[in-house]
């Protein structure tokens, strides 16, 4: 019975989510656009599209509610007492990996950003198999997201002030954007943000404050808190860089 | 109807292995991490499995969900408020002023206000928001200053588009005004003003928001969809930071 009200819970989150999407669409079809709708776009289809959305977003949260995060949470703090930095380091960077490979909404920039790259004749598309430029997308931005949580659980360690180093961050971001290729630059700053969604956030917060309550003098709020802003800049730096070689390997 | 089920059902197929793909990288580390690392049982392994189960069937639907209505939705509405149809007709041999793209300014703040008001993420932010400065700050409040963040960040990206202007002078001048407002801003608020960014891209609204950026790039002349259509989730992060911590200042001056 738990579970049937903490999914309908879910459900309701993601209809309200979606709802302001769809009275804004609405909104403008009917009052301004006044048109049919295309050929191109089946309504049934859209109606059948948005129910799968509602209903796949609330079992995945649901699911992971239900097994993953206390199974993550409880290694976060299995972790935390070992104390060994060594396999502390290693777990937050399989955590920061792992959860980002499973983030939604990174593939769904990922596979716009491989279809901008065929649209414009950057990636022909007999050099890679389909889907692989969104792959190695979601891979460059987990092993960034990985090695921001790393960095960020030795900051908590370490006690260094969170602004400073998230504007150092910036500052490389912003050098790097001056002499990676052009049509990186979007792509970079938009993974940035969408790093920070649905699964990552729960399990690396879990750690940090796991971690911060645990060491003496730190603050759960200010600490724990921290990893989630790494979390998106970093990718900016990785797609930035390694998308850069990917370019020069790809096209000589 | 052979042909409307054919299409979902086909997407469902493909999409069901890649995502088992993609969720079992994190059972593994978790439970490599658990028996090699910690060698401690799992507690409660049936109800972790059937987790799993649950996460892998409502990652594949969503993913599918993409594909049918959310991608549809962003390029359809990008396609339709740009069309030469419907903008204002052109004097013969004139140039298309950026004023007459109006009613997709309005559409990109609509939806980003909407949205981000209605955010589940960020009613919890703003409730700790709340606590974490002893009450001065009203939630309520909170959440109008990040949904017009959120609002306005989109809409100078769709601006942008529209222009043809390069993301970095815009990503480049938020940066500073976020340093600058960051040497100011009081304390407590600050890792909350940062948070409140990431809080509004939510998995609804990035595949709209993508897919909306994209259809503009394609449709509005002498735009390259990669060089111009990407970056709306960038700004749509970066000016809550801004509005928050604004806020912030204002309602809570720093003490010298």
């Amino acid at each position: 019975m738990p579970f049937v009200v903490s999914f309908g819970r879910q459900l309701l989150d993601s209809a309200k989510d979606l709802m302001p999407v769809i009275l804004v669409v609405l909104f403008f079809q009917v009052l301004v656009l006044r048109q049919p709708l295309p050929e191109t776009v089946a309504a049934g289809q859209v109606l059948l599209g948005l129910l799968c959305v509602v209903i796949g977003l609330a079992l995945f949260v649901r699911g992971l509610e239900l097994g993953l995060f206390p199974a993550g949470e409880g290694l976060a703090n299995a972790f935390v007492r070992k104390g060994s930095a060594f396999w502390l380091l290693l777990f937050a960077f399989a955590l920061g990996f792992g959860t980002t490979i499973a983030e939604p909404a990174l593939m769904a920039v990922a596979a716009q950003a491989e279809r901008a790259f065929i649209e414009e004749g950057l990636i022909r598309e007999h050099q890679l198999a389909s889907g692989q430029v969104a792959l190695a997308l979601r891979a460059i931005v987990a092993l960034s997201v990985g090695s921001a949580i790393v960095l960020g659980v030795l900051r908590i360690l370490k006690g260094w002030p969170l602004h400073w180093l998230i504007i150092g961050g910036y500052l490389i971001a912003l050098a790097l954007t001056a002499v990676a290729p052009a049509p990186l630059i979007g792509i970079a700053y938009d993974s940035g943000g969408v790093t920070t969604s649905t699964i990552t956030v729960p399990l690396v917060t879990a750690l940090g404050v796991g971690l911060a309550t645990s060491i003496k003098g730190r603050n759960p709020i200010t600490d724990g808190f921290g990893l989630i802003a790494f979390a998106s800049v970093m990718p900016i730096i990785f797609v930035l860089a390694l998308g850069s070689l990917g370019f020069w390997w790809l096209n000589g | 109807m052979g042909e409307f089920m054919s299409g979902p059902m086909a997407l469902l197929a493909e999409h069901f292995l890649s995502t088992l793909r993609d969720l079992s990288l994190i059972v593994i580390i978790l439970f490599g991490f658990q028996y090699l690392v910690i060698r401690r049982p799992l507690a409660r392994l049936k109800r972790v499995l059937t987790g799993f189960l649950l996460a892998l069937t409502g990652l594949t639907l969503f993913i599918v969900g993409l594909e049918l209505a959310l991608f549809p939705l962003g390029s359809l509405m990008a396609e339709q408020l740009v069309s030469p149809d419907f903008l204002p007709t052109l004097a013969e041999g004139a140039e298309r002023h950026w004023r007459d793209y109006y009613w997709i300014y309005l559409f990109a703040f609509m939806i980003g206000a909407s949205t981000t008001i209605a955010e589940p993420a960020l009613i919890a932010v703003s409730e700790r928001a709340h606590q974490a400065s002893n009450g001065t700050l009203n939630p309520l409040v909170l959440r109008a200053v990040v949904a017009i963040g959120m609002a306005t960040g989109i809409t100078l990206g769709v601006w942008r588009i529209v222009m043809g202007w390069p993301l970095t002078w815009f990503i480049g001048s938020a940066y500073l005004v976020v340093i600058a407002l960051t040497l100011r801003c009081p304390k407590h608020m600050i890792p909350l003003a940062y948070d409140s960014g990431g809080v509004t891209t939510s998995t609804i609204t990035v595949p709209i928001i993508t897919a909306l950026g994209l259809g503009l790039a394609t449709q509005i002349p002498e735009r390259s969809p990669v060089l111009d259509g990407f970056g709306m989730i960038a700004l749509a992060c970066l000016f809550p930071i801004i509005s928050v911590m604004g806020y912030a200042i204002a309602v809570h001056p720093k003490t010298r």
